[in-house]
């Protein structure tokens, strides 16, 4: 059946995150990461530049790599997503994520969910890849303070550590 | 950021999408939406009805027909990338697909958006109109199928009316012993071309230039085809002193704009060189 909204009309949008379902209101102009974030209070989500180049919004929408400023809430409807909250299981940091910890992959930690769930894409698809295709892989994510080495050293590190747990976090986002 | 009000439509067929845009004198086709949402976040459009295609899973394809290759206007740059029938087949595509944006545009950017979206410095239809590919577009009253020379009609602009979907683009299959190629020309990864160069060349016996399209990106309101530098090579030996000779004429016509990212002059001369490289990168290809 086709949907349809009007500009003023405020819409539940209910989709599942990070396992959860979830439900809220929004506009049809409302964009996802403000739905998450203002309407669900998932404020791991960051906001870098509102116009879809810094890719701190970054998150997994129906298991792949999407900017959440550059989709609509009211597009997410019924969506499996995964944010960066999604990641960690309780108080276990997800590999992806010791590996920054460890490789000091995040200095003002900005960029830093954005960066994680680009990683971890191109990890689910490409479980060992090299210096260049990390390069790659992160390109649509900005980080102002790192000047990317550090990072790309997270990456590979977090790339051993998934392999030698043997698949065991590589669950699909 | 937020764009401004609009109403909101999630047809179900293609149909419905067509009847929503006869309907709603002012919307506009939501696909992948990562040039469309920018442009309304920046209010540099402001349509008061968006008419969202985005779930029409049965526009997502690639498919061979008996004389073409057929691609879902839904298909999205990631597929493209990696679906092998276009690598081997249309390999350009596969450069071009893979020079888009970044991962996450990949992942929900669709060649039609791209295509109909027209930026002159987008990489797809400059690819495309070098492998002269054709556009099925639906209407109301049926479907009528255009040759990329007649779809890119000015800048921003193409033969799509305003209710009508680009459904599927076309790409008719090359002779034995083609190949083909694209090259972006930008200065950092994602960025828009400085000059995007796309050619399509099949050989004849020895190294004897049968047929050969070459296609220019940002250098012109529309891709432009250098049909002067097609011309000279066509017949001839595709040795370097034929290919340098065919590029320094193949900026003939171009009207390259001056900007942040290089001057009028730059893009001019930039032409050359990579409408040389890019047929060596297609010869190198030939099967």
């Amino acid at each position: 059946m086709m949907k349809s909204a009007t500009k003023s009309d405020m819409i539940r949008v209910t989709c599942k995150i990070n396992g959860k379902e979830y439900s809220g209101l929004a506009e049809p102009r409302t964009l996802f990461v403000h739905f998450i974030r203002d309407e669900l209070n998932l404020t791991g989500t960051h906001i870098g530049c509102d116009t879809g180049h810094c890719g701190a919004c970054t998150i997994f929408m129906n298991g792949k790599s999407v900017k959440s400023c550059m989709v609509l809430a009211i597009q997410a409807q019924g969506a499996d997503i995964t944010t960066v909250e999604g990641l960690a299981d309780g108080d276990k940091l997800h590999p992806i994520q010791e590996a920054f910890w460890e490789n000091h992959g995040l200095q003002c930690g900005y960029c830093t969910p954005g960066m994680l769930i680009s990683g971890l894409f191109l990890l689910q698809r490409n479980p060992d890849p090299t210096e260049d295709e990390i390069r790659r892989g992160i390109e649509g994510n900005l980080c102002r303070c790192t000047g990317y080495v550090n990072i790309v050293k997270s990456i590979k590190a977090a790339a051993k550590k998934m392999q030698s747990e043997g698949g065991k976090s590589a669950r699909s986002m | 950021m937020t764009p401004k009000k609009f109403d909101y439509y999630s047809p179900t067929s293609i149909n419905e999408a067509i009847q929503l845009l006869h309907d709603n004198e002012d919307s506009k086709v939501l696909a992948g939406g990562q040039s469309l949402l920018a442009l309304m976040k920046l209010r540099l459009a402001a349509p008061s009805a968006l008419v969202d295609i985005s779930k029409l899973q049965e526009m997502s394809y690639v498919r061979e027909d008996k004389d073409y290759l057929g691609i879902g206007a839904l298909t999205i740059h990631d597929i493209i990338e990696h679906n092998q029938t276009i690598k081997k087949k249309f390999t350009l595509l596969t450069d071009a697909a893979s020079k888009i944006g970044d991962q996450q545009i990949r992942n929900v950017g669709t060649i039609g958006g791209s295509s109909c979206h027209a930026d002159p410095a987008a990489d797809l239809p400059t690819a495309l109109s070098a492998v002269n590919a054709h556009f099925v577009i639906r209407s109301g009253k049926g479907q009528r199928i255009v040759p990329a020379t007649e779809f890119f009609v000015d800048l921003f602009q193409t033969a799509v009316g305003h209710d009508e979907v680009l459904s599927e683009i076309r790409l008719p299959y090359l002779p034995p012993r083609s190949g083909s190629g694209y090259i972006k020309h930008s200065r950092r990864e994602g960025d828009f071309a400085i000059v995007g160069t796309g050619v399509v060349l099949t050989m004849g016996d020895g190294n004897v230039c049968k047929d050969i399209r070459i296609a220019l990106g940002a250098v012109s309101a529309t891709p432009l085809r250098a049909k002067s530098a097609e011309e000279y090579l066509k017949g001839k030996t595709l040795d370097d002193k034929n290919i340098a000779d065919a590029a320094e004429i193949a900026n003939e016509g171009a009207d390259p704009p001056s900007d942040m990212h290089g001057s009028k002059e730059y893009r001019m001369e930039m032409i050359k060189v990579f409408t040389r490289r890019t047929v060596k990168l297609a010869m190198s290809r030939v099967m």
